[in-house]
């Protein structure tokens, strides 16, 4: 215990998620989590990409694809299915993470859980940790089923990054926020990823409400897709994600460094 | 969660199993069950259970619930003797009924519960999936005599396999929603389902049709399917005059197995045996036999056993019943075949087809394609244990595959060939 507390607290791979976003906050900046799903568009591209998006966002999370992506949207389903017509696996992009060049932004995992029990969760810390990964985001893996999987990921000092919802109970609210680590994944809306989000007052005041409990950064994600919606959310979050409309940009043959930083442009 | 936990005290599981003490208050059948899903769908399920608790065995409910099974649905179903298949197969076969419910299958029975709880809790709509089309249609007429508006979804596959059950269900008053996404069968109506639910989780109710998905629904469709088996084995013991020597009933995701099973778990005598579809064969994606062929894991809500990749990608199944073309299994199954009480085995598509036409033919009742997969089971159980008595749960009638069997008996003359 001292000897981590004395020499490398400060890199445990959770609190490097944290450190990007409050230094994006520090120089005036919400932080910019930007997602893509793994190989999508192109699974040759996948190594390009990352890097382009790394250099542009604070924080990186990467969609490991799933047959059965339940609380996602139209795009994030395309693309799912996509990167699995193209052999996608978590196994293929560990091995990828691993023996690439990585961006400097922290990287997180987004996974459904199944494939994750299959890799194997005694497994996965370690070979996650290797490939540079600094937490995971599981959608359908709850506060109340997720014990076992934090305690695999704490060992390694790697975060299990919790969302919570405008229904989520007070109580709830609090229990959440005290275990989430890196940060705590604010859902703006019921429903699933992709449609735009209206930023109306009752979603603010609820995002005011999840940043007062947490004792991490509070990111907002499901329906980002203009600087408008950021500069609105700014003083309510400390970061934003954005997945669905990046995951468009990169289909469309765009520019996603471009896109992250039209994102930030105070208008 | 790992397969390490699959090793757990086996006879501590079914004396806790048969004592009725699963669901835990985990949502946990032993290791499987639980409640994968979204956040945002917790509060839902919170609520949901607190309705079961408060509603689902007041005499309030259990009497209107009594009532509308007496009048509306037409319970208690018949008990069957069947003479020729009896004399064919040389063991004593009985038949449960179901395919005399109203709308054609066991589905009603839960449909039914459901609404009645939907709309004590206060729902705006419901919604629900389908893959045979049989919990759709039982869930539109549900929705028609509670008066609540319906919306089911519905694989573009399925819709077109079991055509005569969409215009059913909207004759009935739903709207049916074509599901193109993912494998176009049940699978991808659940995940559209659980989709439009977390869009709404306050004022939707989810009226999922078989005993999987997260917790409470495994306990809550077992619960509403468990008339099946209550009423079979009174009706063995005045009709038969015994319990029967071993029980078969097809397995989906498993709820009118479930509903067949539990009531016969603490008779020690009764054999108790799952069929699922075998498919075209025994390789991965050719069949739906999730308990006979497949892995621990967590699919749409439940962790339970799946028909899945080594990466835990989830495996297209194959199966000429829509109503079995399932890659997962309800969890209580899983526990039931992990305690031992119960065993799983599969029959093939053509197995099933031949079972179906010689049920026709000898008792004069045109099975489902789903329910003619149990016959196939009790066929080769009577085979080695003469002189038995056998039950089976008939779970839904035929009338709904007739494009298939044009297709497959009828196009191939084979259907008077089993006499």
């Amino acid at each position: 215990m001292t000897e981590q507390r004395s020499k490398s607290a400060e890199q445990r791979p959770h609190d490097r998620i944290t450190a990007a976003i409050v230094a994006a906050n520090q120089r005036g900046d919400t932080a910019i989590v930007a997602f893509l799903t793994a190989g999508y568009p192109k699974r040759d591209q996948f190594r390009a990409q990352l890097m382009a998006i790394g250099a542009a966002a604070d924080v990186v999370e990467i969609g490991v694809p799933f047959t059965d992506p339940m609380a996602d949207g139209m795009t994030i389903q395309r693309s799912s299915e996509g990167a699995l017509a193209q052999g996608v696996s978590l196994r293929w992009l560990l091995s990828e993470l691993e023996t690439m060049q990585r961006p400097p932004a922290p990287l997180v995992l987004m996974s459904y859980l199944n494939p994750l029990l299959a890799f194997g969760f005694e497994q996965l810390p370690a070979a996650a940790r290797r490939a540079g990964v600094c937490g995971f985001i599981v959608p359908d893996l709850p506060y109340d089923e997720g014990e076992e999987f934090r305690a695999a990921l704490a060992a390694q000092g790697l975060a299990l990054i919790q969302m919570v919802t405008p229904v989520t109970t007070p109580q709830r609210l609090a229990d959440i926020a005290a275990v989430s680590q890196g940060f705590l994944y604010a859902v703006t809306m019921t429903g699933t990823t992709g449609k735009a989000v209206a930023v109306p007052a009752e979603v603010t005041t609820y995002l005011d409400r999840v940043t007062a409990v947490s004792p991490v950064p509070v990111c907002a994600g499901f329906g980002i897709r203009s600087a408008a919606q950021v500069s609105k959310l700014q003083s309510h979050v400390a970061g934003v994600i954005v997945g669905s409309a990046l995951v468009e940009v990169l289909e469309q043959g765009g520019d996603p460094a471009a896109f992250l930083r039209s994102l930030r442009s105070s208008v | 969660m790992k397969p390490t936990h699959v090793q757990a005290d086996t006879a501590r599981l079914l004396a806790d199993e048969i004592a009725g003490k699963f669901p835990d208050a985990r949502g946990r059948f032993g290791p499987y069950g639980g409640r994968y899903v979204p956040e945002t769908l917790i509060p839902a399920l919170d609520r949901l259970e607190a309705g079961i608790k408060q509603y689902l065995y007041s005499a309030a409910f259990q009497q209107e619930m009594t009532q509308e099974l007496a009048t509306w649905v037409g319970r208690p179903t018949a008990l069957s003797y069947a003479r020729h298949l009896s004399a064919s197969w040389g063991a004593e076969v009985w038949l449960k009924r179901e395919d005399l419910a109203h709308t054609g299958a066991h589905k009603i029975n839960n449909s039914l519960g459901q609404a009645l709880l939907a709309k004590r809790l206060g729902a705006k709509r419901v919604i629900a999936e389908t893959g045979a089309g049989q919990h759709g249609v039982a869930t539109a007429a549900a929705c028609a005599r509670i008066g609540l508006p319906c919306i089911v979804y519905m694989g573009a596959v399925d819709m077109e396999r079991q055509a005569p059950n969409v215009g059913r269900m909207k004759l009935l008053g739903a709207e049916v929603v074509a599901v193109t996404g993912g494998d176009k069968t049940l699978r991808a109506a659940i995940d559209e389902a659980l989709r439009d639910w977390v869009a709404d989780p306050t004022d939707t109710y989810y009226l999922l049709g078989s005993a999987l998905g997260p917790h409470p629904y495994p306990l809550l469709v077992r619960e509403l399917q468990a008339v099946i088996g209550r009423e079979a084995r009174a009706q063995m013991l005045t009709q038969a005059g015994g319990l029967p020597n071993a029980v078969f009933a097809c397995v989906g995701g498993g709820s009118n197995a479930i509903g067949t099973f539990v009531p016969f778990v603490a008779d020690e005598s009764v054999e108790i045996v799952g069929v699922e579809a075998g498919g075209t064969s025994s390789a991965l994606g050719r069949n739906a036999a999730t308990l006979v062929y497949g892995r621990p894991g967590v699919l749409q809500g439940t962790y339970s056993l799946l028909l899945q990749d080594d990466d835990g990608q989830i495996q297209e199944t194959e199966s000429v019943s829509a109503g079995l073309d399932y890659p997962g299994v309800g969890p209580e199954h899983a526990l039931l075949m992990l305690a031992g009480r119960a065993r799983y085995e599969s029959a093939t598509d053509a197995e099933a087809l031949a079972a179906l036409a010689e049920c026709s033919r000898q008792e004069g009742i045109l099975p489902a394609i789903e329910s003619a997969h149990a016959f196939v089971g009790a066929k080769r159980w009577a085979r080695e244990n003469p002189g038995k008595r056998v039950l089976i749960t008939l779970s839904g009638r035929g009338d709904k595959d007739m494009s298939t069997l044009q297709r497959t008996l009828l196009g191939s003359g084979a259907a008077g060939a089993s006499r």
